[in-house]
């Protein structure tokens, strides 16, 4: 049930044409916030604290160690294994997807220190694709998760994904075992691993590597789940509970270690990772 | 009933009863039109099964009859005991699962199990479980570990239940868990898609060292149904979305997907169960034989190598 489900999100540009580009409207209060604002308060909105979806440059740095970052992602590159073709060849996406966001696949990260604990941090974008998870970003994943177990490194993800890619079929959804395989390399060498689930993380990036995390925390409102809302009210045929399916629910119902708040999220993966790293653990950095 | 495309077929053959029995009433001979009527169900049913669109194979691994988990622990395993329960909620009657004899050696087997009536399949969430059938599939691996016996899973559904409990159980959670702990089996473990091989509800106990698969069932990472329904936003193009998922049985062996296929009669599964149990078994043991030589580690090596190298990308 790993859906691309590009259903109805919430936009985050001001709908209206009169509306400059400079402004934005919150989703939830719908208050207009100039840009530059609204960027340096990490997308989070000054009136009503609604998360915005950022961008993955921009969620890079305010992870880690300024002047930290090398960027490891970008070799490996999408194939076309089945020639899908729907109301597009997927072909054609891809290239849509990569002039849009000039990444060559869903995924964008390296190798960083974050408050001074050796990392290797991978981001999904949810710009390319919905985030969705094909042979590439699950290649970059396991490669990830590989190359800090060699070099001692922390692994941390942050996902936001719609599952699995339906372009690739089966071998998309063989990358959920791949993923989640590639951890246990780091669980040989005791090295932790930190998953961050931000708006949205469903289906099979839920499903597997992103639920396996040492400590798993989550952003406020994020929708996160197995099977999307709009699946799950055609099943039951009746109206989902308010909440339903976001971070403090699933804090709730124990899925979660903690929700943070985006301005805090920096301060806490440094605590989790110098708790659990070897390197703060014994040095009591 | 019979699915839409075997309707030629079954008419034929019933055409051909009724031929008999009149000539055998009336004491009158018919012998020519019977055997020419004979030999244009022959070519009817070479010219249907052997041209099968992906869709309706499909429609094959879905067709009433088709064995199930629980009629190949009858048939291909004996001394099945039934072990229930997930130790914490409750018994999930969508994965059967316990302990049985193959070949005389003692296994751990759990699987998917649809109903095999309407009411039955009212009972088994018509074979989508929720957590609490995954917390029991896991218990399964432990057990194996615990004994050493080799872990068999039956694949089986449509996919994970997606509903409000489900999601308040920690479905995504489970499935990842259970990708997870059968990854990381110390004994050899098959998998064995029986049916419909629905995205991660299927995989959750897909992860063997081989994977094999029925010669009419399907794998994918999404149901033709759902996947129209967004990419085409019509759940009527599911023959479409079906040839381009690439779900067949042959399809899957091309991309690496799974070791084997297990033929089935001509006609399906559902038309000869006995005749497909009795290849299951053949191919079962012959996948069994060469891990039950290998060592808990070169078993995890072996099943981290397989999984690592699946997928498909361009290097630059
Ligand atoms: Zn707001």
């Amino acid at each position: 049930m790993a859906l691309d489900r590009l259903f109805r999100r919430r936009r985050t540009r001001g709908g209206g044409r009169d509306v400059p580009e400079l402004w934005l409207k919150c989703p939830a209060c719908e208050a207009q916030i100039y840009k530059k604002d609204l960027e340096a308060n990490l997308m989070v909105c000054p009136e009503c604290g609604h998360h915005l979806r950022m961008s993955v440059e921009q969620r890079v740095a305010m992870l880690v160690d300024e002047g930290s970052f090398e960027q490891t992602t970008g070799s490996v590159k999408p194939a076309d294994p089945l020639s899908f073709s729907d109301t597009e060849p997927y072909a054609e996406r891809l290239r849509r997807y990569q002039e849009k966001t000039g990444r060559s696949d869903a995924i964008y990260g390296g190798t960083c220190t974050i408050g001074g604990v050796p990392a290797l941090l991978l981001v999904m974008d949810y710009a390319f694709a919905g985030g969705s998870m094909g042979s590439a970003v699950g290649e970059e994943l396991a490669r990830g998760a590989e190359q800090a177990a060699a070099q001692g490194r922390a692994f941390v993800t942050v996902a936001a994904s719609g599952g699995a890619r339906m372009q690739e079929s089966v071998l998309s959804l063989m990358q959920m075992a791949k993923t989640t395989m590639a951890l246990d390399r780091l669980w040989e060498k005791r090295l932790p691993y930190v998953s961050i689930l931000t708006d949205p993380t469903t289906g099979g990036v839920t499903a597997s590597f992103a639920a396996l995390g040492d400590v798993i925390l989550a952003e406020p409102g994020a929708l996160i789940g197995f099977a999307g809302p709009r699946v799950i009210k055609q099943t039951i045929r009746q109206d989902l509970p308010e909440g339903f399916q976001r971070s403090e629910f699933l804090l709730q119902h124990g899925m979660l270690d903690q929700v943070v708040p985006r301005a805090e999220l920096r301060q806490r993966l440094i605590q989790v990772l110098s708790l659990l790293h070897p390197e703060g653990a014994a040095s009591g950095a | 009933m019979a699915l839409e495309f075997e309707q030629p077929i079954d008419e034929l053959e019933a055409r051909i009863r009724e031929l008999r029995e009149y000539a055998e009433e009336q004491g009158v001979d018919l012998s020519d039109e019977i055997e020419l009527l004979e030999n244009k169900l022959e070519r009817l049913q070479k010219e249907t099964f052997s041209n099968l669109s992906r869709w309706q194979r499909v429609q094959l691994a879905r067709a009433p009859g088709r064995p199930t988990t629980l009629d190949v622990l009858e048939n291909v395993f004996s001394d099945f005991v039934e072990l229930h329960g997930d130790r914490a909620v409750a018994d999930d009657p969508a994965i059967v699962a316990g302990l049985a004899r193959f070949e005389g050696r003692s296994v751990v087997v759990a699987g998917h199990q649809k109903g095999r009536t309407t009411k039955e399949n009212i009972h088994r969430n018509f074979g989508m479980p929720h957590p609490e059938g995954y917390r029991k599939a896991m218990r399964m691996m432990d057990l194996a570990d615990r004994f050493g016996f080799p872990f068999i899973s039956l694949i089986d559904t449509p996919g994970a239940y997606p509903g409000i409990s489900a999601e308040e159980r920690g479905q995504a959670w489970v499935i990842a868990q259970s990708i997870q702990r059968m990854g990381r089996l110390r004994v050899p473990a098959l998998a064995v898609i029986l049916g419909e091989g629905g995205s991660g509800g299927a995989l959750a106990i897909g992860v063997g060292n081989r994977v094999l698969i029925m010669e009419n069932a399907w794998y994918s990472v999404i149901s033709p149904e759902s996947c129209a329904a967004i990419l085409w936003r019509d759940a009527a193009q599911a023959a479409e979305a079906a040839e381009a998922l690439k779900l067949t049985a042959r399809d899957l062996k091309e991309l690496g997907v799974v070791d084997r296929i297990v033929p089935e009669p001509r006609g399906g599964a559902h038309r000869q169960p006995q005749a497909a149990l009795a290849e299951l078994r053949r191919a079962i043991a012959a996948e069994l034989e060469p891990l039950l030589k290998l060592s808990p580690e070169e078993l995890l090596r072996d099943r981290y190598r397989r999984f690592r190298e699946m997928g498909a990308v361009a290097q630059s």
